[in-house]
């Protein structure tokens, strides 16, 4: 193909261009040329395309998600907000944390681990590129059903990838989510969430200043990997019938990652870069375009000097491809040699490919042909905003209540119970997280199956991070408002119950096609109660993420907003764990139990979805939390109750350590019986243990802070004995740790 | 005392190692790979990772490394070597220790709470424990199965060069549960299980792994 360039384009305004095959609309296109006052060169329009995609511009969601700024509570924690390629937190002592969570669905289920492995990749170069070193991640997943064909290729290819990526870059995995549902058959979520922290002085911004300053490119070399990869397989839905778009899913190096990281590190320490970003979705386009947009406008790039693993890449293509682990710095012409020695000291190979330039134009030429001239703003930011139409779903009228088994003696209850814990949604999740690195780095103080990460931050001090995702799509899908609300009060709950006290938001919205009124209803309902909330609760928003076409025709996955709270932990040495630590304590929960099962597990597994959702209160769930910081010294262990209730809280806090527990529920308090005492998930609740001498002083801290407190039992012995019904715990074991061995080998 | 530890392109454990020296009471120094300068240290410790991303077999581009020939001379003259994981790998590629580490039996990545057995306590690097002491160390690999002839193994066996043995179960097929061996002279001792994530209560499962880092602190005061 001939070079089209920016004189041809002028002097040849009637070329027909694949603007449609691009996945552009036809009035994007038309606006294309509005801007440019000509057609654009390929070049160009390949750029207007990825970054004018669903995934790059967020064009169906910004006009929900400009909420998070103007329902925004003051924070003075906040250093860095969203538009950054990761918000940026202080956490006191001169420390600054970094954190996000980003998808990477659709490449995922093309091809599970490199698909899984590159999402890993993409969200660590994003708080790299923050300045700040990684020092943990975490991976929610959602699966189709456990014992479904296509499930037994996509979830051992995505687990092996996140493994097989993140612990080759020595980053402890500590914490996650994996759970099966229907509607994740054909759209596997794979959510990435990476932690970093760095010292406040050192936080760098994606931004292209000082004329005369040189753009860099170092990292790997471009090939023709993910090529379209954004604008194909983000932005269409795998529909039968239509014709292949052959999808180009990125292959990961995590050990030219690791490299990168030390050699990014070096050159940060150094304050090398006058700005820098990484280069994920839509590669050089969007780097180039984001840095000189944010800067002062202009920058100069010869697209020839680029490096080359495929040397038959045509300029549209080095442009658009997804290659991994590449970054591209901005910095002085003073400073090129003592970075360029560092980048020799780790092998990366860096190449001067530009500079800032006068003027609000990016100018791109190739082999001294000017191929793109465009000013940057209306490629980054100037995108397409659809205010898409949106209806409450016709599903919402056809809800049932639940109509469940009564639970009426201590047969029922073991059998009720086992069969609960061995659901793949609450069974033992070992066989996939003994397959992630939790150790690495030494400063992991707890990983999964704990209710949170929480990562030391300095030895000497003993300031910790404590983070946790969390999400309960079915509940969203009965009332996303409130479902939104409850994920992050869940995922808030689980901070506190670790001892750490929640201080910022960030999330990832997994939804299916935007295009489809009904999931546009979901979509925005999710914003606005995780905005209301985060306004409620003080806590910012610190960015995200949107994933939509998450759909097989016209089935889209439940609504699942996961969000991820961080938590900062004056002292990790008083953490509180949940296991059951010795025979002998008080088992105590905090919270009322609801007679409500809509949405739960046990529903679930008895074919049940419900009809309502838990409405929450908020200041109920901020008392518990404000409880369990407080009385933390008098906890000897603590869980927080959720997916399977009690059941699967007694289970997990006996089995920890393999101590058994003796409970008694007394019907008196437990609207719903002992049914809705073991397997209701009302949210709002803790189990907790505390020693005998300590009891009277918990119990009047509860009732002072206006917080229900029902002892329900004793630790100790070998067996899990619930109203007279006596499970051994090798037996709950066994129902517990044999499900996903079972089905996945 | 000075110890040192080797950072190659792809280590991970590098800084865990450094720590676990430093909380044994040394002084941990940090070596680089791509110079063959020991900067006078006494010991010195092959970390975990994924050297070179490891895509050829594990260890066998670092042997190569710079480092490693001052090490290889100086190890054949009694200089106190630990190889933990990749570098117990790097060991064997480097022919400091026999045998080859491959891949998992159950063809998985896998990171557990390993129980284990001490089973020479005559070298420099676990003469602080007591010969069937039990340990519990994290293991965290995707090619730790130990595997040898029959004529090593029974050489290893009968003069008590295996130093470490997995207890309970085998988590990887490794030949007579083999979790790490010594050379004949025992100052080279290479280890699967990663002795520098069990040093506090606070970030491992237990803190059984701090006297290899203590031992050879005693067995060089000693000297």
């Amino acid at each position: 193909m001939a070079l089209d360039t920016v004189a041809i384009a002028a002097t040849q305004p009637e070329t027909a261009q694949p603007w449609r095959e691009l996945g552009l609309k036809e009035d994007e296109y038309t606006r294309i040329r509005e801007i440019l006052g000509r057609r654009p060169t390929s070049s160009e329009l390949a750029m207007y395309s990825v970054m004018w995609s669903e995934h790059c511009s967020y064009k169906s969601s910004k006009v929900h998600l400009k909420q998070f700024g103007e329902k925004a509570p003051h924070s003075d924690a906040l250093l860095v907000g969203i538009g950054e390629n990761a918000g940026v937190v202080d956490i006191g002592q001169g420390y600054a944390i970094t954190f996000k969570i980003e998808s990477h669905n659709h490449p995922s289920f093309v091809e599970p681990y490199q698909g899984a492995a590159t999402g890993v990749g993409g969200i660590v170069r994003d708080i790299l590129t923050m300045g700040a070193r990684p020092i943990a991640v975490m991976d929610p997943l959602r699966f189709g059903p456990a014992d479904a064909v296509d499930t037994r290729r996509v979830l051992p290819g995505i687990v092996a990838g996140v493994g097989g990526y993140g612990n080759c870059l020595g980053l402890p995995n500590i914490g996650g989510e994996v759970v099966f549902d229907a509607t994740y058959a054909g759209n596997p979520l794979v959510n990435a969430l990476c932690v970093g922290v760095m010292r406040h002085e050192d936080i760098k911004l994606a931004t292209a200043h000082g004329t005369g300053n040189l753009v860099v490119l170092f990292g790997a070399k471009t090939g023709g990997d993910g090529i379209g990869g954004v604008s194909v397989l983000a932005s269409e839905t795998f529909a039968s019938g239509k014709a292949a778009k052959r999808p180009a899913v990125q292959v990961g190096d995590p050990f030219a990652e690791k490299v990168l990281i030390e050699c990014s590190l070096e050159i940060f320490a150094e304050d090398l870069v006058v700005g820098i970003q990484d280069l994920g979705g839509a590669g050089l386009s969007c780097a180039t375009s984001e840095l000189a947009s944010a800067g002062s406008g202009g920058m100069s790039i010869q697209l020839d000097k680029v490096p080359l693993r495929d040397p038959s890449l045509s300029p549209e293509e080095i442009l658009m491809s997804e290659s991994q682990e590449r970054m591209c710095a901005i910095i002085e012409p003073t400073k090129l040699a003592r970075f360029m020695k560092i980048c020799n000291k780790w092998d990366v190979t860096a190449t001067v490919i530009g500079e800032v330039t006068e003027g609000k134009h990016l100018e791109i030429t190739f082999n001294g042909e000017l191929i793109v001239d465009v000013p940057p703003r209306t490629v980054a930011h100037d995108g397409p905003v659809y205010n898409r139409p949106m209806v409450q779903p016709a599903y919402l009228d056809t809800l049932q209540p639940t109509t469940l088994p009564e639970i009426d003696g201590s047969a029922s209850i073991k059998s009720e119970l086992l069969a609960l814990i061995a659901s793949p949604n609450i069974a033992d999740k070992s066989w996939v997280t003994d397959q992630y690195d939790r150790y690495v780095q030494g400063n992991s103080v707890l990983a999964q199956p704990e209710d949170t990460g929480m990562i030391r931050i300095d030895e000497t001090t003993n300031l910790g991070v404590a983070i946790s995702t969390d999400a309960n799509a079915r509940w969203s899908y009965l009332d996303p408002y409130n479902g939104a609300k409850l994920a992050m009060l869940e995922s808030c709950r689980n901070i506190a119950t670790s001892g750490a006290k929640p201080l910022a938001v960030t999330n990832c919205l997994n939804f299916g096609s935007p295009e489809d009124p009904e999931v546009m209803w979901q979509f925005a309902e999710t914003v606005r109660g995780l905005a209301d909330l985060c306004l409620e609760m003080g806590l910012p928003v610190t960015g995200g993420n949107v994933s939509f076409y998450n759909q097989t025709g016209s089935v889209a996955i439940l609504p699942t907003p996961v969000i991820g709270v961080l938590g900062v932990i004056q002292d990790v040495t008083t953490r509180t764990k949940m296991g059951i630590p010795s025979a002998g304590l008080k088992i105590v929960q905090l919270g009322n139990t609801a007679d409500n099962f809509s949405g739960s597990e046990w529903a679930h597994l008895h074919g049940q979805l419900g009809d309502h959702a838990p409405t929450p209160d908020i200041a109920a769930e901020v008392r518990l939390i404000n409880l369990l910081l407080e009385a933390q010294p008098l906890f000897a262990s603590a869980h927080d109750l959720s997916d399977g209730g009690l059941a699967a809280a007694l289970t997990e806090s006996t089995l920890r350590n393999n101590i058994g527990a003796t409970i008694e529920l007394p019907a008196a308090y437990i609207p719903g019986g002992v049914a809705a005492g073991l397997f209701a998930e009302t949210p709002g609740r803790v189990l907790v243990t505390v020693d005998p001498e300590n009891f009277d002083a918990l119990r009047a801290l509860a009732n002072e802070r206006e917080v229900p407190f029902h002892p329900i039992g004793t630790s100790g012995g070998d067996a899990l004995i619930i109203n007279g019904a006596t499970i051994p715990l090798a037996e709950l074991r066994q129902a517990h740790t044999e499900t996903l061995p079972r089905l996945f080998g | 005392m000075r110890i040192g530890v080797v950072t190659f392109p792809g280590s991970l454990d590098d800084s865990s190692a450094l720590r676990a020296i430093r909380l044994a009471g040394g002084q941990p120094v940090p070596l680089f790979h791509a110079s063959d300068d020991l900067k006078e240290v006494e010991a010195v410790v092959l970390p975990g990772g994924f050297s070179y991303g490891d895509y050829l077999r594990c260890g066998a581009i670092s042997r190569f490394a710079p480092i490693m020939s001052s090490i290889i001379v100086a190890a054949e003259h009694g200089f106190p070597v630990l190889g933990i994981c990749n570098g117990f790998q790097i060991l064997c590629e480097s022919h400091l220790l026999p045998g080859a580490l491959t891949r998992n039996q159950g063809l998985h990545f896998v990171c557990t709470d390993q129980p284990l057995i001490i089973e020479n306590t005559s070298t420099p690097w676990t003469s602080g424990y007591t010969k069937g002491d039990r340990l519990v160390i994290p293991i965290k690999n995707g090619e730790g199965s130990f595997q040898a002839s029959a004529e090593t193994l029974n050489q290893l066996e009968s003069e008590g060069r295996v130093v470490l043995r997995y207890a309970d179960s085998n988590p990887n097929g490794s030949k007579n549960d083999i979790a790490g061996i010594s050379n004949a002279r025992g100052n080279v001792v290479g280890v699967m299980p990663h002795p520098e994530q069990a040093i506090e209560f606070l970030t491992g499962p237990s803190v059984d792994g701090l006297a290899f880092f203590t031992s050879i602190l005693h067995s060089l005061v000693g000297r």
